[in-house]
Order: C-alpha cells, then sequence, then structure tokens
C-alpha cells in the first residue's frame, strides 16, 4: 500500500456520489428510510449545476387549464423521438405531480398564480390532448428554478442531518467480481484518502459538457461517475445524444432559459423572418430542442445569421411587457445585460445552439439499478451500482430531453433510488472486507497522475479535446466528420499518456483534480464520437447528413458503449421498452415526428 | 493611536513575476495572492501580465488563463460561470464579487485579486468556509409547519406574499455580504452575519411558515442579530443586487413590534 496517503476508512448503508438534484433527493429519501447514507461531493452542495436550471419542472398539475400525465407521457415520448424507454417515461410522468407537490411542501418558492396555486409556463414540446394544444405545465419560481429547487433539497437535507462529505474528489469506485462495493475519495482540503465500504453506492454525478468548447454546463460538469464506470468496465448508453439548447448566449455560451419562448420570445434570422414558422408550423418557437437548433443552424448555413459572421441568431423579447420580465425572467434580463451587453426590453439576445445536456449516461432500469450486457448477450443487473440523474440513462430522455423534465427527472429517480434501496438494503450490515488489490490500484494511479511528468499540460489536451468535440460532433453530423473525429480523439486520449502534472502538493491541489476531470472527460467523449459513427440514422438530437431519416427497422436501440483499458471502444447496443408496464396507459406507437 | 501589524509569517511577500511575451498593447497586469501551506513561506503576491486579446471578458477567464498559461498550480473556487453557484467569490480590488461576472473592462489599471477577507486560507485564494456554513445551518433555514399540509394539493400563497420571499430566497451563499463586514471579522463566532440572517429573514417573511415567533425568540441575542451596526458593506457587496443590510433592519424591526404586542 502506498504510505504517503493517510487512508481513512468508512462504512455505510448506502454512499451517494453528489450532490445535485439527484444526489440531495436520494440522499434525504435515505435518510428518511432510516439508512447511514454519506453523501460526498466534489462541490458544495448548493455550487451543483442543477442550480443553474432556469425554466422550470414539468407536471401536469393542470393549474393553468386541463392536463393529464398521460399528455405528458405521449410529448416525452415523441420528444425523445421514441427512443426513450416508455414504462421509465410513464412511471416519471405519473410521479410528476405529487413530486412536485413534495417539493413545495419542503417550501421552494414557486411563483404563484392569481388564485395561490403554482405558476406554470409553456415549453418546448410540451402539449395538450396527445399533441393539438400547447400545455402550461412546466412549474417556475422565476427563472431560477434549478436555484429555488437545490438550495430546497439541501436545506431538507440539513434539517434530516444528512452526513455529507464535502470536496472530496471520487476517484475509483471499489468493484469486487462484477459488484461494487464501495468507492475511494480524495479529501481535496487535506490530500487525505477516504475508502467509503457500502451495500450500494448511488452515481448521481451530472453530465459532461465539459467534453466541448461551448456550453452551458459548470467547469466541474465532467461526469466523474460516468468515467468511473468506464473504468470500471461498465458500458455508457446512448452517448451519441448530446442536446444543444437553442439558446446560449453567442461567443460565451451561458444559457438563456426556453422560457423566454414559452413567455412569448421568439427567435428571428437577419431578414427579420421569424423563421421557425417554416420548420415547425404548429408549435413554432416552442418546438422540441432538437427541431429549433437544427432550424437555427440551416438558417445560419444558409446565410442568414446575423452580425459581421452570419453566425448567430436573434432572439426577441423586447415586446414583452416590462412586468413579464420583472416577474418572470429577472434572472435572463440580469444574464443578457453582463454576458452580451444587451437591454433586453430594448434589443434582441444574441443566441446559438449551445451543448446543454446529455441524454445518454449509464444505463439503469427503472429501479434505478445500474444494467451492462452480459456474455451471452442478456442485460443484466450490477449489484450495489445505482445511478440518478443527468449521470443515468433510465432512459426517460431517449433522443431528445424536452425542457423541464431533466429537474423532474432528478427528483422522481433521485426518490426511487432511495426507495429501492430502503427495500433491499439489511440496515447497518457488516459486509466482508474490501478487496485491497483495488484500493492499491486506486493509490497507484492517483500517483501516476499526481507525478506526472509528461510534456503536455493538462489544459492544452483539454482544449484539443473540446475542439475536436465541437467540430467533430455537432448539431449536424456526417460519416467523414465522425471518422476524422475518432482518429483525432484517439491520437488525443493517447496524449493523456503524456499529460504534465505540475503541481505535487496534497492540499486543494487543482492541477491534479482537473488531470482526473479530463480522464473522465476523454472517455466519455470518444464513446461519444464512436456511439455517434455506428449510428446510420437520424433521430433526435443525432443527426446525420448522410443518414436523414429515422431507421426504426435497424435502429430503434439503444447504443452501448465500452473503453476497455488499451483506449479502445466496443460498440453494441439494447432493446428499447416500448411496452408501457402499466395498466393505466398504452404505449404510443411508432410515428413520424412533427411539431 | 493604536497600530497592529500582521504576525511575521502572516506578511505578504512580493512573489514571481510571469511577462507576456506576445505583440499586443492591450495587456493588463494581475496580482494575485498565493500561500501554500505545504510551503514553509509566508504568503505571497505573484503578477501576471495577460494580453486581453487572447482571454475572456471577465476576472475569471483571467484566473482561468494564469492557470493554464502561467501557472498550473493557482487553486481557486469556480464552477457554473454564470453568476448563480456562488463559488468564485473573491476579494477583487479592494470589493468582494464573483470573478465570473465581474468585467475586466470595468476595473481601471491593474487588478488585485485576493481571498474573501478575514477568512483562514486553504490554499491561494480558496478559504474555509466551513464556519459560514454552520452560521446558514443555526438559522435552521427551512420550512417549519405545524398544521397538515392539504392532501393531493400545494399550500396556497398569494402572488403577493410569494413577491416577498422571491428575492430574499435568491441567495447564492457566496459570502461576499458575510466577509464584507466588520462586525463579521471581529465576531464571526457569535454574530450571524448578513447571509446568515438573510436566510432567517427569507424564512420569517414566508406566508407557509409557522414559526415565526420561535425564530425571532432564537435571533433575539446581543451577538446573534445585534452585533449588526448598520454598516452595509453587505448590500454594497452582494453581486446579486440584494439586500441584506435591510432584511436586517427588519428583523430588528419584527422583534421591536412583537414586543409592543406581547
Amino acid at each position: 500500500m502506498n504510505s504517503q496517503y493517510e487512508l481513512i476508512e468508512h462504512q455505510h448503508d448506502v454512499v451517494v456520489i453528489g450532490a445535485g438534484g439527484s444526489g440531495l433527493r436520494a440522499t434525504l429519501g435515505l435518510v428518511e428510510a432510516g439508512l447511514d447514507t454519506a453523501c460526498i461531493t466534489k462541490v458544495f452542495p448548493t455550487r451543483s449545476h442543477t442550480v443553474a436550471a432556469q425554466g422550470g419542472i414539468s407536471a401536469a398539475l393542470g393549474n393553468m387549464g386541463d392536463d393529464d400525465w398521460r399528455w405528458h407521457m405521449y410529448d416525452t415520448v415523441k420528444g425523445s423521438d421514441w427512443l426513450g424507454d416508455q414504462d421509465a417515461i410513464a412511471y416519471m410522468c405519473k410521479e410528476a405531480a405529487p413530486a412536485v407537490l413534495e417539493l413545495e411542501r419542503y417550501g421552494i418558492p414557486f411563483s404563484r398564480t392569481s388564485d395561490g396555486k403554482i405558476y406554470q409556463r409553456a415549453f418546448g414540446g410540451m402539449t395538450t390532448h396527445f399533441g393539438e394544444g400547447i400545455a402550461q405545465r412546466t412549474c417556475a419560481a422565476a427563472d431560477r428554478t434549478g436555484h429555488a429547487m437545490l438550495h430546497t433539497l439541501y436545506q431538507q437535507s440539513i434539517k434530516n442531518k444528512a452526513e455529507f462529505f464535502i470536496e472530496f474528489f471520487a476517484l475509483e469506485l471499489i468493484m469486487d467480481q462484477g459488484r461494487c462495493r464501495g468507492v475511494i475519495a480524495l479529501e481535496m482540503a487535506t490530500g487525505h484518502i477516504h475508502v467509503f465500504k457500502a451495500q450500494k453506492v448511488i452515481l448521481a454525478t451530472g453530465g459532461h459538457g465539459r467534453a466541448y468548447f461551448s456550453c452551458t454546463a459548470a467547469h466541474t460538469c465532467t461526469g466523474d461517475g460516468s468515467g468511473m464506470a468506464l473504468r470500471a468496465g461498465l458500458p455508457l448508453q446512448d452517448m451519441e445524444f448530446v442536446q444543444f439548447h437553442p439558446t446560449g448566449i453567442y461567443g460565451v455560451g451561458c444559457l438563456i432559459t426556453e422560457g423566454v419562448r414559452g413567455e412569448g420570445g421568439f427567435l428571428t434570422n437577419s431578414d427579420g423572418d421569424r423563421f421557425m414558422e417554416r420548420y415547425a408550423p404548429n408549435a413554432k418557437d416552442l418546438a422540441s430542442r432538437d427541431v429549433v437548433s437544427r432550424s437555427m443552424t440551416m438558417e445560419i448555413l444558409e446565410g442568414r445569421g446575423i452580425g459581421d459572421k452570419k453566425d448567430h441568431i436573434n432572439l426577441n423579447l423586447q415586446h414583452l411587457r416590462s412586468e413579464v420580465i420583472e416577474e418572470r425572467l429577472p434572472g435572463i434580463a440580469e444574464s443578457a445585460r453582463i454576458f452580451a451587453d444587451v437591454d433586453v426590453t430594448k434589443d434582441p439576445i444574441p443566441v446559438i445552439p449551445t451543448v446543454h445536456y446529455n441524454m445518454g449516461g449509464v444505463p439503469t432500469n427503472i429501479h434505478t439499478e445500474v444494467i451492462t450486457k452480459n456474455a451471452a448477450g442478456q442485460m443484466e443487473i450490477v449489484d450495489g451500482l445505482m445511478a440518478v440523474g443527468e449521470a443515468a440513462s433510465v432512459s426517460v430522455h431517449g433522443a431528445n430531453r424536452l425542457g423541464s423534465n431533466s429537474l423532474l427527472d432528478l427528483v422522481v429517480f433521485g426518490r426511487k433510488a432511495a426507495q429501492q434501496c430502503a427495500e433491499t438494503i439489511v440496515k447497518g450490515k457488516n459486509t466482508e472486507p474490501l478487496p485491497q488489490e483495488q484500493i492499491d490500484m486506486a493509490l497507484a494511479k492517483l500517483d501516476s497522475i499526481r507525478y506526472a511528468s509528461g510534456s503536455i499540460p493538462t489544459a492544452e489536451i483539454r482544449n484539443e479535446m473540446q475542439q475536436i468535440m465541437q467540430q467533430h460532433a455537432s448539431v449536424f453530423r456526417t460519416e467523414g466528420l465522425l471518422k476524422e473525429g475518432v482518429e483525432k480523439l484517439s491520437t488525443c486520449l493517447n496524449s493523456f499518456g503524456d499529460v504534465s502534472v505540475t503541481d505535487r502538493g496534497l492540499v486543494w491541489n487543482t492541477d491534479l483534480i482537473e488531470t482526473l476531470e479530463l480522464e473522465n472527460l476523454l472517455g466519455q467523449a470518444i464513446i461519444t464520437m464512436n456511439c455517434g459513427l455506428v449510428r446510420q440514422e437520424s433521430r433526435g438530437a443525432h443527426a446525420r447528413d448522410d443518414y436523414p431519416d429515422r431507421d426504426d427497422e435497424n435502429w430503434l436501440v439503444h447504443s452501448l458503449g465500452w473503453l476497455d483499458s488499451n483506449n479502445k471502444t466496443r460498440v453494441d447496443s439494447s432493446p428499447v421498452h416500448l411496452d408501457t408496464n402499466s395498466d393505466e396507459v398504452e404505449s404510443i406507437p411508432l410515428k413520424t415526428r412533427v411539431y | 493611536m493604536t497600530e497592529f501589524t500582521l504576525p511575521k509569517n502572516s506578511k505578504v511577500t512580493k512573489g514571481k513575476v510571469y511577462e507576456t511575451h506576445t505583440d499586443t498593447k492591450n495587456i493588463r497586469t494581475f496580482h494575485v495572492y498565493r500561500y501554500d501551506p505545504s510551503e514553509d513561506s509566508n504568503p505571497r503576491v505573484d503578477t501576471y501580465e495577460i494580453s486581453l486579446d487572447q482571454c475572456g471578458p471577465m476576472v475569471l477567464d483571467a484566473l482561468i488563463k494564469i492557470k493554464a498559461d502561467y501557472d498550473a498550480s493557482l487553486a481557486f473556487r469556480r464552477s457554473c460561470r454564470e453568476g448563480i453557484c456562488g463559488s468564485c467569490s473573491h476579494n477583487i480590488n479592494g470589493v468582494n464579487t464573483l470573478a465570473c461576472t465581474q468585467p475586466i473592462k470595468d476595473i481601471k489599471g491593474d487588478i488585485s485579486i485576493y481571498p474573501l477577507p478575514h477568512m483562514n486560507v486553504v490554499k491561494d485564494l480558496v478559504v474555509d468556509l466551513t464556519d459560514f456554513y454552520k452560521g446558514y445551518a443555526s438559522v435552521e433555514p427551512w420550512l417549519k409547519t405545524n398544521s397538515e399540509a392539504p392532501e393531493g394539493t400545494e399550500r396556497l400563497q398569494t402572488k403577493e406574499d410569494q413577491e416577498k420571499i422571491d428575492k430574499p430566497s435568491a441567495c447564492i451563499l457566496c459570502a461576499c455580504c458575510s466577509t464584507a463586514c466588520p462586525s463579521y471579522w471581529w465576531n464571526g463566532d457569535k454574530y450571524l452575519g448578513p447571509a446568515a440572517l438573510l436566510a432567517s429573514y427569507r424564512w420569517l417573511q414566508d406566508s407557509r411558515d409557522e414559526a415565526k415567533e420561535e425564530r425571532l425568540k432564537e435571533l433575539n441575542d446581543s451577538s446573534k442579530l445585534y452585533k449588526c451596526h448598520t454598516i452595509m458593506n453587505c448590500s454594497l457587496a452582494c453581486p446579486k443586487d440584494l439586500n441584506p443590510g435591510q432584511a436586517i433592519a427588519e428583523i430588528k424591526k419584527m422583534i421591536a413590534t412583537q414586543d409592543l404586542n406581547d
């Protein structure tokens, strides 16, 4: 064993990795169920990226007019371009109203209607009567719903005396004959190593938006749980489906919520033309995100972009009443002023499709248990490991997530994970000792990175990866682009062997942390590119110029991507669940997706 | 007049100077506080020349550039880069604010970046916020009710009542306010400080909360609340344009008028 590090051992029933919306909701449920729970997180909980969600959380409460969770389900299946698992989607949409009401009981400061109910706004792809009308389904706390939700969940966690390990960076999962037994983490303030033994480990580590150069994601969105899962020999699912949010601020990438369009804002090109009317005659600016992002990109490619370089689009909200902006979009007005120098009451905001969300992630079943494909070609549960939130692919978002379904995903499946643990775990059970060689290997690897004395700084490899992803796995993709992307990215991935880390310290060594994060990003990036190359169709966010149509005959499957220790990828597939597994709602039959 | 001198090992020394080698006149000089507890040396201030032509518009962009191009060992917290997570609060040219929403062009001359004032420094720009978080938790910032929540529906709240908590609940816990407050500097162990008091005020103002008396009783303390001497640095510092100073005054008023009503 490496003697340089002080090893501190812990035993818990459950360890949750990550303290964003899903991690906190899981932690809260676990503590309420009386399970001994540790939540470890690399940032203080309220700094997790859930905090940046703006528009809201969907639930068919019907506060603004008729609504039904089955309509919500229809929209979500259609939004997913039928790649979402319909059993999981039915579960999420049915549980949405109780989940949101629960948040309200926790004290979340939702905006209100004139009769005192939770205010709900229109959002892309959300309809009534199976696509007929426009639904107002997205429950909002002004334009900082994620902030309201994350702070409220953290407050409930301290009320319930949840145990947090804050600014701890998870290094590796401890796997023992195919079973997850715990996790090793680095305490950033001291450099101590903590070994957590647990009956279940829940990955709630979010997405990996920072694999791209321009994204709405925080610097910390590096998908560390998915990176660890890959190194543990597990596959990631549907990674080619990367959502480009239509309205990131041009040049800086900061998010401008879809709620702007939900409140009546609209997009225009250099002719001042409201072009979405041509691409989505019914839903217009409120078509789903993949459709709007593609339409914007088409406008730019055809020379109708804004600005000297004709490379962006205008988002107009000058016509909205000032009360609407003050009451419901104050944060947007602030962001536009700070980051684009725009007064939204006078001028449009320059926007561009920007990487925003990963539909793919660690594959799980509806109980949030991680699954993999075994040697016999069957899907099987990975004992001891669960995943929730953006880190997971359960899959409720399929090929394209609808706006305001992510916050819902977090609380519904965070809660589900806690319930599943409560049902399956024997409280306080003392399990056999952890395999020492796993711990030794993790420490040896940590040392190899901490003392890495190669020739390329972390920031340089990271920038290279981000540029490759930006150019080769963007809104529109082709065989040639993706092939070249795989080649370049493989070179980039291999160059990690020549990485240079200059800080050798143990206290707050962010050179080391950023390098570990880069390793996680690189694994996810190469899987994304490879799965994109393999999938020869256009579905949801994956748009192939050379295969412009959806191909249900060959590609109505989830893709699975593995990365071996020699940096070689392998891609396989698993079936999509078309069955709803419910007496209350029928499967939504396949049909062409038009907005 | 009394003169205070820093202990010897806290005196900040002049550090390294990193010059830029680009052919541009658009250069700005940044002075950044550096401290590594594992080195047996005093804190120092390193100087970095940065070409603004190759740097993003915010102070955070400059910090990231320094880390990428000059010295990867520089430690600072950052995450969302859009002013909502509250990670990158620093003392920038004497003012506590978020590096990610502070445009470089709004500052004239050299730019000095220090850790939040009067906090224990862990490394470089990273301070220990443990006590700050404890203060926040101590006001029990969660909804307290005795009545049962209605079955199958939300607790109602008028738009007017919601407005009262709308701004106070927008705090991002960046600690810019508390660490700008001289009372908090001297009495941080006893005085709750503006951020925790604003959190308390947010729940005192929530029409759904049923623990107002209990909360006020807990706050009615010569140190916890009344160490606020209305210096108002807090409200000046808040990067989210919130007004913790006013919230504290309102709490004092609530206690005063409550006593009258007893």
